[in-house]
């Protein structure tokens, strides 16, 4: 019997612990995720984004329950109730301005996140799986992002709205038949309002949730990759089995996740009680202006987190009347990352060991990332225009369309300049 | 590592802090904005009141939270409410929105938000920046809003300016009831008011904004400390 004991049931608990874990694996799962879960040891401060990640995801939920209690969605009502809420809720200002940076915030983390796993080499074997959620996980925020801007029914809500779906009646053939069914109208109005709302508040909430599930068990399975790019379970302890290089993530990086936590909230709460706008990059001004179907605004600009994949939406010119080239142009840049598994040759994983030929690749790519989300946010004719010579062609669009083919080139060549790449040796190692 | 991050944060930081700067409309003008300034409030809140609710409404803003400036309840019922609001009622106004569109050819928009839509200094600009132009509907015209529908509403008050055309600037030719500083002292008020009322709520959260700070930094303190204590057993290098 004892020896049944320690083969079956390595956990061993007393109380209502044991009476919960007889019917339920309590503690064996807190073990597998968090007190036996071991972490590599050299972690850095590019690894406090995936918990920081999920500390947004959080407060966007609790926030967002809040809001919802207050909030209508409908054409007539949506702009007041969200004054309402501004106004009359008791700290309504305060949840609304924690949703509202929250989202923006969401996305710097995010962006954080995904180049830590380009520098590091994270979405490479065995982490496939891990990288494909991840990017899913990213497609539906952009969606929960979209469809949550509709919402306060401002000027920019509706025309952004406008805008986006329109995009997909520039699909050949069956394009105007899919926005149509998307807006559930003609045009943007209360039914497109009321969908928008469905999927905000429920749909895409539920599909992240269970995308972030995946995305971490799917981790927990293969383990953590690190700054090394080496993995810490091939040198074991002999007796304990447990990785030289690892540490149990609780309690050594839960108290370090803390700290970065108190970090970013200091950055978060800045913002959000003294700057909310961001100077009209979180808020636009324009969207203190109830929607208005009958007046566009001159100039339509989505919110910061959308502008490097608005600006490869312009900067591709149509084939005839067909603006499809862009959208299609704009949907690749962002399903693009789905690939990088299979097109990274690189022998090592990390940047720390890589040459000089990646470094330079990473860096234009990166370049591109920023300079064509700021050209996003900006009118394409800001820069002026080129003279003659180039048939007068907006200076900004053709630096945008630079820029695009560099932010493609990064992908498209990254299988021919990863291999050839010179690489430095990796250590047995992590080094700490 | 150190050098990446400097060029990943703090270079689009300082990007996006220039960018938000120049974001602002570029009007010339800055608006005196003075949120504890209660007495500047107060004035501004009765011209808002007097002036421009007879058309304009301001359906978000509630006369009670001109408490927040100061006001008791009994004074905003004698002083500020004519036509039998309640002083729980938001700014409605009573003209009917067909009519003013046959009147005015728009409805006047509410001005609940009216400056964070536009920006202070924008409606402080536009408030002086009528003229007189025989070619528009009203005979007036505006320098910041070209053939704007509204008629100088204050031109007692301003007077008559008429546009320079050659050094595109606007000249008074008849003074009115007040000075120009008086006038200019009497829209900053106004302005100071429609700020305050764009979003009332402001001065309280950052006020909160402070003590969620002093937590922060106090929690951080702990959490650095707490790490360090865990972390002690970590060794460095390979053991």
């Amino acid at each position: 019997m004892a020896q049944d004991k320690t083969t079956e049931k390595v956990v061993e608990t007393t109380g209502i612990v044991d009476w919960v874990d007889k019917r339920f694996p309590l503690t064996s799962n807190i073990k597998a995720h968090l007190t036996e879960y071991y972490a590599p040891k050299n972690f850095n401060f590019w690894y406090f984004f995936g918990s920081l990640a999920l500390l947004v995801l959080v407060m966007q939920i609790a926030t967002g329950i809040f809001l919802t209690m207050h909030y209508k969605p409908s054409a007539a009502e949506a702009f007041a109730s969200v004054e309402y809420i501004m106004r009359d809720v008791f700290g309504g200002n305060i949840i609304r301005y924690m949703h509202s940076t929250g989202a923006s915030m969401f996305f710097v983390v995010v962006y954080l996140h995904m180049f830590r796993g380009l520098i590091y080499g994270s979405y490479r074997n065995p982490r496939e799986l891990i990288w494909l959620f991840g990017v899913g996980i990213f497609l539906c925020l952009m969606g929960e992002a979209f469809f949550g801007y509709l919402l306060p029914w401002g000027q920019m809500s509706y025309w952004g709205a406008q805008v986006i779906v329109n995009l997909f009646a520039t699909i050949p053939l069956i394009g105007p038949d899919i926005s149509e069914w998307l807006r559930g109208d003609y045009l943007v109005s209360d039914a497109t309002l009321n969908r928008f709302f469905a999927f905000h508040v429920i749909a895409l909430p539920l599909v992240i949730l269970g995308l972030v599930m995946s995305h971490l068990i799917a981790l927990h399975e293969v383990g953590s990759n690190n700054p090394d790019g080496v993995e810490i379970k091939a040198k074991k302890d002999k007796a304990t089995g447990i990785p030289l290089d690892g540490i149990p993530f609780h309690p050594y990086y839960t108290v370090k996740d803390m700290v970065g936590v108190a970090v970013f909230l200091i950055v978060f709460a800045t913002i959000m009680f003294f700057a909310p706008e961001m100077g009209g990059y979180f808020l636009e001004a324009n969207n203190f202006i109830p929607a208005d179907p009958l007046k566009t605004p001159a100039h339509i600009a989505p919110v910061w987190y959308f502008t490097p994949y608005y600006s490869i939406l312009r900067a591709v010119p149509p084939i005839g009347i067909s603006q499809f080239p862009g959208v299609a142009a704009m949907g690749l840049s962002v399903m693009i990352f789905a690939l990088l598994p299979w097109l990274d040759r690189s022998p090592v994983k990390s940047i720390r060991y890589r040459g000089s030929l990646y470094k330079k690749w990473l860096t234009a790519f990166v370049v591109s990332f920023l300079v064509l989300g700021y050209l996003g946010t900006v009118p394409s004719n800001i820069w002026g225009q080129f003279g003659p010579w180039l048939a007068g062609a907006d200076r900004a669009t053709v630096v945008a369309r630079i820029f695009t083919v560099v932010y493609f080139a990064f992908f498209i060549l990254m299988p021919w300049y990863s291999a050839k790449d010179k690489t430095k040796p990796v250590p047995e190692r992590v080094t700490h | 590592m150190k050098k990446l991050f400097l060029v990943l944060i703090v270079l689009p930081s300082i990007l996006i802090v220039q960018m938000a700067v120049a974001n602002e409309v570029k009007i010339g003008v800055t608006a005196p904005i003075d949120a504890s300034d209660h007495a500047s409030l107060q004035r501004g809140a009765k011209a808002f009141i007097n002036n421009c609710l007879n058309c304009h409404s301001a359906n978000y803003m509630r006369y009670n939270r001109l408490q927040d400036i100061g006001l008791t309840a009994k004074q905003i019922k004698d002083n500020l409410l004519f036509a039998g609001e309640k002083v729980g009622d938001t700014m409605t106004v009573a003209m009917n929105p067909k009519d003013a569109k046959k009147w005015f050819g728009v409805v006047p928009p509410d001005l609940s938000v009216e400056v964070r839509a536009r920006g202070a200094d924008w409606v402080y600009a536009y408030m002086r920046g009528f003229y007189r132009d025989e070619t528009t509907p009203t005979g007036w015209n505006n320098i910041v809003f070209d053939k704007v529908a509204m008629p100088h509403v204050l031109y007692e008050l301003q007077g008559e300016q008429i546009l320079n055309h050659e050094t595109h600037k606007l000249e008074l030719v008849k003074p009115g009831k007040l000075s120009p500083s008086e006038y200019n002292a009497y829209i900053g008020d106004l302005t100071n008011y429609m700020a305050f009322m764009a979003e009332p709520g402001k001065q309280q959260r950052q006020q909160l904004g402070w003590w969620v700070l002093l937590f922060l930094g106090v929690m951080l303190v702990l959490a650095r400390k707490l790490k360090a204590e865990y972390w002690k057993d970590i060794k460095k290098g390979n053991d």
